[in-house]
């Protein structure tokens, strides 16, 4: 891991932020606004270490909330709740699966919302709430889900289009060269 | 140790997120717009971009066209300038009348364009930025509105841009007054979650006599909406509460779901 790989996933929150409170197309085509965010910490938890889990939290959760009429420091939890546990489980996922990356998707997608609107209504806020709440909650689940594999791949390309290239083992070791020598063997 | 280091970076998002929260008022606020101008020029570029079309459109428009446009604009100058002068008699016989009468004199409120750059994110609140704040002499509680109706109030303003909570969201409720003979009152409050064009207009007197089609206007009540500024009209009413009182849906004046440009008024 590197920064570069930190700095592209903050960048990319910072756009979907800003992308979400812009964009009004999914506000009138599903009747619901879309958070990419669980999506991406689905990806940071998969492939990068803690500090970028904590930036992401933080930093995602602030700029969400600057934008919004949410408490600050509200969606800070949920997505900090959703990447620490699939970090700490991560060799037990098959993450290179577009399958596995679908279902976190769309388990990370609902589950932000959900535990944003439980920190809310602990803490006494007048939402607005109604039967609609349940179709922008799917809404958001199911374009969570389906946008978490081309995270992965974009994220993926753009590493592999900007970020350092692994070094590549050359099949040569120098303890495994044959030494030759032009000295004549004694009789 | 790898699970002591995962415990303290948790600990330390939680703290994070503890110390924010429990912030006073002020200062979340001003740490909030402090964090929000960070996409400030985002804003100009998405701004530049949306005006590049209509730029591009209007240096391609033909002569023809444009002298279509002056002229019909003109003659809508002309008009107007015929209402302005009937408006202006008629103020001057309401001041007379006022003056005879000792009634207090009405202030003319004044207004000031915005456009409307972003929308809140969130699907529970139902908020909207301006491109107006305290350098343009912004400050909290103001109304705004479009030529069709109300919109909401200004809610908070930092040097740039200013926050403004639409009529439907928990946070923005209004006294508004139905046309009719009995002049029923009663207390916008929020809607429906997916339809923004509908309102619920409660605490009706259980006595209202409501029809779909009458006329919603604000009361002047609260003291932050001037009296008389158009809502909306009314869908239909149910009695509430074993006729406790009266509940109706309002269908908004305003189109709330594509807001492009909006007007503050200034007392």
């Amino acid at each position: 891991m590197n920064i570069f790989r930190t700095i592209l996933i903050l960048a990319f929150a910072f756009l979907a932020v800003f992308g979400e409170a812009t964009l009004s197309a999914p506000r009138h085509l599903l009747g619901a606004q879309v958070d990419l965010l669980p999506a991406l910490m689905v990806y940071a938890a998969l492939n990068t270490g803690l500090p970028t889990i904590a930036l992401l939290s933080v930093l995602g959760g602030l700029w969400f909330d600057a934008l919004s009429a949410n408490p600050l420091g509200i969606s800070i939890l949920p997505l900090a709740l959703i990447g620490w546990p699939l970090y700490w489980r991560r060799d037990l996922i098959l993450r290179d699966l577009p399958f596995a990356q679908f279902v976190l998707g769309a388990v990370a997608s609902a589950a932000a919302p959900a535990l944003t609107l439980l920190f809310l209504l602990s803490g006494g806020r007048e939402l607005l709430l109604g039967w609609g709440t349940l179709w922008q909650w799917i809404v958001m689940t199911a374009v969570g889900a389906v946008t978490t594999p081309f995270i992965f791949e974009l994220m993926a390309a753009c590493h592999r289009a900007l970020g350092y290239q692994e070094r590549v083992e050359p099949g040569f070791r120098i303890d495994r060269e044959i030494q030759r020598s032009r000295k004549k063997l004694r009789p | 140790m790898f699970k002591q280091k995962n415990y303290l970076a948790l600990g330390a998002v939680v703290f994070v997120a503890i110390v924010l929260l429990s912030l006073p008022t002020r200062a979340t606020a001003r740490l909030k717009l402090a964090v929000g101008s960070w996409f400030l020029p985002l804003f100009g570029l998405s701004g530049a971009a949306q005006q590049l079309p209509a730029d591009l459109a209007d240096s391609v428009l033909p002569r023809r066209e444009l002298l279509q446009q002056i002229d019909a604009l003109r003659r809508e100058n002309q008009q107007l300038r015929s209402q302005s002068v009937q408006s202006l008699a008629i103020t001057r016989e309401n001041d007379q009348l006022r003056t005879l009468f000792n009634w207090q004199r009405t202030v003319p409120w004044r207004l000031k364009l915005a456009k409307v750059v972003m929308r809140d994110p969130a699907n529970w609140w139902r908020t909207v930025q301006i491109d107006l704040g305290t350098r343009d002499g912004l400050r909290e509680d103001l109304p705004v509105i479009t030529d069709a109706g109300l919109v909401g109030r200004v809610s908070s303003v930092s040097l740039t841009h200013a926050q403004v909570v639409l009529v439907g969201d928990p946070n923005c409720r209004v006294s508004a007054l139905v046309e009719n003979a009995s002049r029923d009152m009663g207390v916008l409050i929020a809607g429906g979650t997916l339809d923004t064009s509908l309102v619920e207009l409660t605490y009706l007197a259980s006595s209202a006599n409501l029809k779909p089609g009458q006329t919603v206007i604000t009361s002047g009540l609260g003291e932050v909406f001037p009296k008389g500024i158009p809502i909306g009209q009314i869908v239909d009413s149910r009695s509430v509460e074993y006729g406790l009182y009266t509940d109706a849906r309002v269908k908004l004046n305003a189109n709330l779901g594509s807001l492009e440009q909006v007007w503050v008024l200034f007392p």
